[in-house]
């Protein structure tokens, strides 16, 4: 830092200009920590402080009875932690949100990758279909719920009807357990518009003259493919791949307005449309168990933290920057 | 690592009296040919080939929002005969209030008042987005200005917010704002600020958002260093500095805040549901959400699904319109979004 202020002021002379150098950085300083002071506060009462909440009420019984403030809060050590491991619907709920994720995530990457490598390559209209196949990202995810329950309905949805005419029977999507998650995901991938613009920014981003380079040592499509592109988009995917990964694993409004909530199927909400976030809420909103779910906030934290971490150590032997980045 | 980031500011050098302004957002995915992107493209047989698949999957994505609309312009009977022209058509949007109990349009139904969850959740939007870009705005100028101590250790730290799981900091944040929500109910000179009102759903926005400031950082850090040092000669303060140069040339990345931060509050179904208790307060998600609750065959009867659909048609629609004008800053900011990585 103090090297980039002394280059601004040549001749670090007399003691005066060194008195108003020290003036100003103080100044600056002053004035820059004025300009995040929104940050700074938000960041103490909205994210540090209540981080910290939220750790205490995970080690104590605050439910309903403390927020009325009929009972005092008490300690309760990792009584919490011990009743999520005994309780198996927070077993189901973590196996449900797992399952959702390991579906979506690689399916979203693949189709995503090959539109955007069509779209590439084609010789008109790409600007056309990029916007077509953006559209599904502007659905709301509450609208989303509603197209899996009508589209997918077992008896009169237009997707048994398709297969119908294939001759293939479909299943009840949203009455059969499992075949639940696989209709969230359909619609999931139906909402890859996003991720097919990241991958289509990164494509036209790589030198062409690799390719001319590649095509000229004989290098066929799938030398190519594997030896330029995937390599040169490599931090793109690894992008999205973590993102998607994060989104995956706290999926929540889909699935809750289809299958839980207030009017509708509460009670026996099917098991199989059960997140770990739908269930944290539920705890924490509808029963109001404010230290299980805490306790629930802070194992979802640490397995994003661990797979997150995961990703990062097994991505880093195949992401490949340029030089220049950063 | 952002400590570093000064040195993308070309320090000093001649003749850069009108810097080249133009955002670094802008132009890189849309830039037709130039030396990147895949190498030939496909022609002839080829070609065809791709477009007629293409042609074939845009079906697949447009087709739910045919049905939505053909379904709500159906009799309840006939929504799930997936016909895209209705045998018999019936407008369930709106119509006469007098109509007979279980049998109102949409916008007639008792105790949903659909009108004002939609201008609800305008208004939440629009003042959520302004509080946003505004606030990041500020903070991202300051990182990508100022030199101060601590800098690259704060930056690092509004970076790993962004991994932070919601479900986390819920819990407290919704106690703090029930704490607020007694504070103001027992003290009558106060507005009601807290839970049930609408408050918790955008005053959090007016701290500054992580990626929104890492994204307008790395647009100011696009701006010519001399221009700001040449406004402090002429006796700008920092804050004449960010106003009236800084943010006027940040105008395509706030674009870029404004309609996402837009469309993240016509998504947010949960923050609604952990606030709002009056039907009146709903937002447009918890609305239809609602809608589908009672009119569904879940809530009684055999369920109103022209009614569900005809509200989801009135969910969609603003956003595919927000998409229509402004559809390049959407491209642009999700390719930004990418560059991150």
């Amino acid at each position: 830092m103090a090297s980039v202020a002394t280059t601004r002021v040549p001749g670090p002379s007399s003691r005066g200009a060194r008195r108003w150098l020290a003036d100003f950085r103080e100044r600056e300083t002053w004035y820059a920590y004025l300009f995040i002071l929104p940050w700074i506060f938000g960041f103490v009462a909205l994210t540090a402080g209540p981080m910290v909440a939220s750790l205490y009420f995970s080690l104590t019984d605050y439910g309903v009875q403390q927020i009325a403030g009929f009972e005092k809060t008490s300690y309760v050590g990792l009584e919490n932690y011990r009743e999520l491991l005994d309780d198996p619907r927070v077993a189901t709920s973590l196996k449900n949100t797992f399952v959702y994720t390991v579906m979506t995530v690689p399916a979203k990457m693949i189709v995503a990758l090959s539109l955007a490598m069509i779209l590439a390559r084609i010789a008109y209209a790409a600007g056309f279909f990029r916007t077509v196949f953006y559209l599904p990202d502007l659905t709301p995810p509450v609208a989303i719920a509603i197209l899996i329950l009508t589209l997918f309905n077992g008896s009169f949805g237009v997707v048994n009807r398709g297969l119908e005419l294939i001759g293939i029977p479909g299943p009840f999507w949203t009455t059969d357990p499992n075949w639940i998650k696989p209709s969230l995901a359909i619609m999931s991938v139906w909402t890859v518009g996003g991720t097919m613009v990241i991958y289509l920014a990164a494509l036209k981003a790589v030198p062409r003259q690799l390719y001319e380079a590649a095509a000229m040592d004989g290098a066929g499509p799938w030398r190519r493919f594997f030896n330029v592109t995937l390599p040169m988009i490599s931090p793109a995917l690894f992008f999205t791949f973590i993102v998607l990964t994060i989104a995956g694993l706290q999926a929540f409004t889909e699935a809750y307005t289809a299958y839980f909530g207030a009017g509708s199927t509460g009670a026996e909400a099917p098991d199989a449309a059960l997140f770990n976030v739908i269930y944290l809420f539920r705890q924490a909103f509808e029963f109001f168990n404010m230290g299980f779910a805490s306790a629930m906030a802070w194992v979802l934290f640490a397995i994003i933290m661990v797979v997150t971490a995961v990703q990062f150590v097994v991505s880093r032997r195949f992401v490949f920057y340029q030089g220049e980045k950063r | 690592m952002s400590a570093g980031a000064p040195d993308n500011f070309p320090t000093g050098g001649a003749g850069t009296v009108t810097p080249r302004v133009a955002p670094p957002l802008l132009g890189r995915v849309l830039a037709r040919r130039g030396t990147r992107g895949e190498g030939p493209r496909f022609g002839g047989v080829k070609n065809a080939f791709f477009i007629l698949l293409l042609t074939g999957l845009s079906v697949l994505a447009i087709y739910p929002f045919i049905w939505l609309i053909s379904a709500s312009l159906k009799p309840q009977g006939d929504v799930f005969d997936n016909r895209l022209v209705p045998t018999e058509w019936q407008w369930n949007y709106t119509g006469d209030p007098s109509s007979v109990a279980g049998d109102e349009s949409l916008f007639e139904l008792p105790n949903t008042p659909v009108f004002t969850w939609f201008l609800n959740s305008v208004w939440i939007g629009v003042l959520a987005a302004a509080a946003v870009a505004l606030s990041s705005a500020i903070v991202a100028f300051a990182f990508a200005y100022f030199r101060f101590p601590g800098r690259g250790v704060l930056f690092a730290l509004i970076l790993a917010t962004m991994m932070l799981p919601g479900a986390v900091t819920m819990i407290p944040v919704y106690l703090i704002w029930n704490e607020i929500g007694k504070f103001t109910g027992e003290h009558a000179w106060l507005p009601h600020i807290g839970v049930n009102t609408q408050y918790p759903l955008w005053v959090g926005n007016l701290f500054g958002s992580a990626f929104y400031i890492f994204l307008m950082r790395q647009f100011f850090l696009g701006i010519p260093r001399e221009l700001f040092e040449a406004a402090r000669i002429d006796g700008d303060t920092y804050w004449t500095m960010f106003r009236r140069i800084a943010l006027p040339l940040a105008k395509p990345a706030i674009i870029v805040v404004l309609i996402f931060e837009i469309q993240s509050k016509w998504f947010d179904l949960m923050t609604p549901l952990i606030y709002l208790r009056d039907t009146a307060l709903y937002t447009m998600p918890l609305g239809l959400k609602t809608i589908l609750d009672q009119q569904g065959a879940g809530g009684g009867g055999e369920g109103r699904w022209e009614i569900i659909v005809a509200g989801t048609v009135v969910t969609v629609l603003p956003m595919i319109v927000i998409f229509a004008l402004f559809q390049r800053y959407f491209i642009e900011g999700i390719a930004t979004e990418g560059r991150k990585g």
